[in-house]
């Protein structure tokens, strides 16, 4: 007994906080140096900014979260977005829909959309990879046949969504978007720590077939991901309209890649069970802060943003994959 | 005991897979308030049952009766749910998450949806308990031994109000110690009425705890015994069903040994094992002994390469190299067969032929293919040479019993004709008849002049074929005995103290 006592004494919690960790630590490091550097970056309004730039991304990742907390991926997110804002300002603009109709309306197709490549993934057994490209071509498509143009959207309630801030005292504000999405992030982080439904997400990423043998709902579970990240998408898609007030056809391009991009540089392992919402949140505001620095240095192209953040996948895959080795 | 009310009455199971009937007509009975042990040499048909049983495969034919009623269960979940719990051979629970949560995922306490992780805690911890097992229940599973994690896939098959508890193989991962623990925790289930059904390739282990047991052989039941009215060496006979002689005078080990193979100096890895200096000799069988966790794995890989060497120098027929990769190691003539034929030993999906071909292959490099009939020939060689069952080079490794894979994992190896080979627990979780023969194999290998590093759990095992014994502890060779007159008790006394003395 004292033998097995003593070998247990020897594990680490703080291992599994550490990439998040990481995480902050470089978030802190980068306002630090660019607060240094340009005085005006030291102003709060600055990290609000981020916030009001990225919210529909920060949204767009937590669903994203979702799915690669199962092992899985999800490739079809931009395409899903920009499908759901070519469809609202289709509805509101031709069709003459009041807003209150089409947000509901488009979430749903989201929804639908994320439920039917979660079912084709789980019960064809088919990599999450290849369904998820089929759905983000097919996303795409979709929004071709409503139009090839960008559509400009004048509706009131979006534009009062897009312009009116919310002011925070001291001279700070945020739009309504921040405050939706900080109110999924919540949501997000109470559904993984405190329901059967996130725990199983985690066991699902931690081994499927453990996870069927330990008698918990792989294919509901597993469905529901996808779904998740659909209607996270459409909802992304709903807070890009608030923010454009436009919506266009090749809009978010490439997007999938930022949420997943931020969702690994949060911490989260691309091989599933391990990760934490709030490590997303870190994410985007890393690549957010980056796109700041670059933008206040004024002399760097904006492709430098892409080069750093490849940079730091590298970085933060290579530790993971250090911290996933000295854990055996 | 009453012989009144059975809990479970299984009659009549037939199960065919394409090509082998696994299970024939096969009749099963289990009361409330015993231990029954299920016997039989590998591919007897114990899985299937087990698997026919819990609701994994369907039967073909034959009735499951649970408290006199007719089941049939889709999966493992509605067998829990009626109270059949099983825990399987290989730990099948989620590394990534809390001790807690693997025990309560499924059926943990909620208010209005939301987990009350205190109680969680709580009730985890009182679970625990009552296997006499005390450890932070909120540290995640993949950090702790397989022992503990064994132990809370039992916690969480008793936690369903389970009736009859189905133990697959759980010793075979188990030191002495904890399998002592794991004993006094079914005899305490036993007391409080719990049906158990246990699985076993341990001989000594299953006199010690089962009330009753059912043998098979190919698929078809022999008899159901109690186990004071059988000697084990009636038992073994059963399960065989030819006298086995052979297992006790498995080896005159040759005496003559040949020059130095292997020598290593100061050899080491950090947080994998200490310093150790450690010679193999042509023809000489090296046994490492010591505790699950004393670093024998550690010291097999770094001497396949497997492992990167912190320090210290090997030097192999005198010569002094660098083992870089198990490719370097290859290269050198050594073999490593892992512990864990499933994940780092065999490939499932790809035939006994396939498999066998694998590291010779490797050798040659892809530029110089085996022919598909040179493949074949060595299958064949392998397969006739080891009794390889089903003696057909296109099975795929997948469907075989677990003594066969070893057997397969085995073939692979001996084909590139190593001149040390390492053994890590070749004969863990397989049976008797196929452990003498691997037995007895190792014995004709090194009287043939090969060397041979033999790790095993059981030390008889250990003791019967090595010239020389090297004990571990803690991550620390602490003795190297030459092995005139050993005894185990000699070797768990060194153990003990360390090699002081």
């Amino acid at each position: 007994m004292t033998a097995l006592t003593v070998r247990l004494r020897t594990y680490r919690p703080q291992r599994r906080y550490l990439p998040v960790l990481a995480a902050l630590a470089l978030l802190v490091g980068a306002y630090g140096f660019g607060a240094v550097r340009y005085p005006a970056f030291g102003s709060g309004q600055v990290v609000l900014d981020i916030f009001i730039d990225h919210a529909f991304l920060l949204v767009v990742a937590v669903g994203a979260t979702f799915v690669i907390l199962t092992g899985g991926i999800d490739l079809s997110v931009g395409s899903v977005a920009a499908l759901s804002t070519m469809a609202s300002a289709d509805l509101l603009q031709h069709k003459g829909w009041p807003a209150y109709a089409v947000i509901p309306v488009v979430l749903a197709l989201g929804a639908l959309l994320g439920f039917l490549m979660g079912l084709v993934i789980h019960y064809f057994e088919i990599q999450p990879f290849i369904v998820t490209l089929a759905g983000m071509f097919l996303a795409r498509g979709l929004c071709y046949t409503i139009s090839t143009e960008s559509i400009s959207i004048d509706n009131p309630t979006y534009t009062a969504m897009a312009q009116t801030p919310i002011t925070l005292g001291a001279g700070l504000h945020v739009s309504p978007s921040v405050v939706i999405a900080l109110v999924v992030v919540a949501i997000a982080w109470y559904v993984l720590h405190f329901t059967r439904f996130g725990r199983t997400v985690y066991a699902v990423g931690g081994g499927e077939r453990s996870a069927l043998l330990m008698g918990l709902k792989v294919a509901r579970t597993k469905v529901s991901v996808y779904t998740i990240s659909g209607l996270c998408s459409a909802l992304g898609g709903v807070l890009m309209a608030f923010y454009t007030l436009s919506a266009d056809p090749l809009g978010a391009v490439g997007m999938e890649l930022d949420a997943i991009a931020a969702v690994v540089i949060g911490g989260t392992i691309l091989t599933g069970g391990s990760g934490y919402v709030l490590g997303t949140v870190l994410g985007v505001l890393v690549l957010g802060i980056i796109q700041t620095l670059i933008t206040f240095d004024g002399t760097l192209s904006s492709w430098w943003t892409r080069i750093v953040i490849g940079v730091l996948l590298f970085v933060f895959i290579a530790l993971q994959r250090l911290i996933a080795r000295r854990a055996r | 005991m009453n012989d009144t009310a059975e809990i479970l009455r299984m009659t009549g199971i037939r199960k065919r897979f394409p090509g082998v009937t696994a299970l024939d007509g096969v009749d099963f009975r289990l009361f409330p308030g015993e231990v029954h042990a299920l016997m039989g040499e590998n591919g007897a048909g114990k899985s299937t049952l087990i698997k026919v049983l819990t609701g994994v495969e369907g039967v073909d034919a034959g009735s499951i009766e649970l408290a006199g009623a007719a089941v049939a269960f889709a999966g493992p979940d509605q067998a829990q749910l009626a109270g059949v719990s099983t825990v399987y051979q290989e730990v099948n629970l989620c590394p990534n998450l809390s001790v807690a949560e693997n025990i309560l995922l499924g059926r943990e306490p909620r208010r209005f949806g939301r987990i009350q992780w205190s109680r969680m805690r709580k009730r985890a911890e009182e679970l625990l308990a009552r296997l006499d097992l005390r450890i932070d229940v909120s540290a995640e599973l993949g950090t702790l031994s397989i022992a503990v994690q064994q132990m809370v896939a039992i916690a969480r098959a008793l936690d369903v109000e389970a009736r009859v508890l189905v133990l697959d193989e759980p010793t075979s991962s188990l030191d002495a110690r904890e399998v002592e623990q794991l004993m006094a925790v079914l005899r305490a289930l036993r007391a409080d009425g719990m049906a158990i059904l246990f699985v076993s390739h341990f001989i000594d282990q299953v006199f010690a705890i089962a009330d009753r047991m059912t043998v098979l052989r190919n698929g078809k039941l022999v008899g159901e015994y109690r186990t004071s009215e059988i000697t084990q060496v009636e038992l073994v006979t059963k399960m065989i069903g030819k006298e086995l002689a052979a297992l006790d005078e498995v080896s005159e080990r040759s005496a003559a040994t040949g020059p130095e193979l292997v020598a290593t100096d100061g050899l080491a890895r950090a947080g994998g094992i200490e310093p150790f200096s450690l010679t193999i000799r042509r023809g000489e069988v090296v046994g490492l002994a010591g505790l699950l966790g004393s670093g024998r794995t550690e010291l097999a890989r770094l001497l396949f390469g497997a492992d990167h060497a912190d320090h210290g120098t090997v030097d192999i027929d005198g010569r002094r190299v660098q083992l870089r990769s198990p490719r370097v190691a290859m290269n050198q003539g050594v073999a490593f067969c892992s512990e864990n034929r499933k994940t780092e030993g065999l490939i499932a999906e790809l035939t006994i032929r396939e498999n066998i071909a694998l590291a010779v292959q490797a050798g040659r490099g892809w530029l110089r293919p085996l022919s598909r009939r040179r493949q074949l020939e060595l299958a064949a060689q392998y397969i006739e040479a080891l009794d390889i069952r089903p003696a057909d080079p296109e099975a795929v490794v997948g469907t075989l019993s677990g003594g066969n894979q070893q057997k397969v994992l085995l073939a692979r190896w001996l084909a590139t004709q190593p001149r040390l080979l390492i053994l890590d627990e070749p004969t863990r979780g397989i049976d008797v008849g196929a452990k003498a023969e691997i037995q007895r194999l190792v014995a004709t290998l090194s009287a043939d002049g090969m060397a041979v590093l033999f790790v095993s759990a059981e030390l008889e095992e250990v003791l019967r074929l090595s010239h020389h014994v090297a004990v571990l502890r803690d991550r620390k060779v602490v003795a190297q005995l030459a092995n005139e007159g050993l005894t185990p008790e000699d070797i768990m006394a060194t153990i003990a103290d360390g090699g002081r003395s």
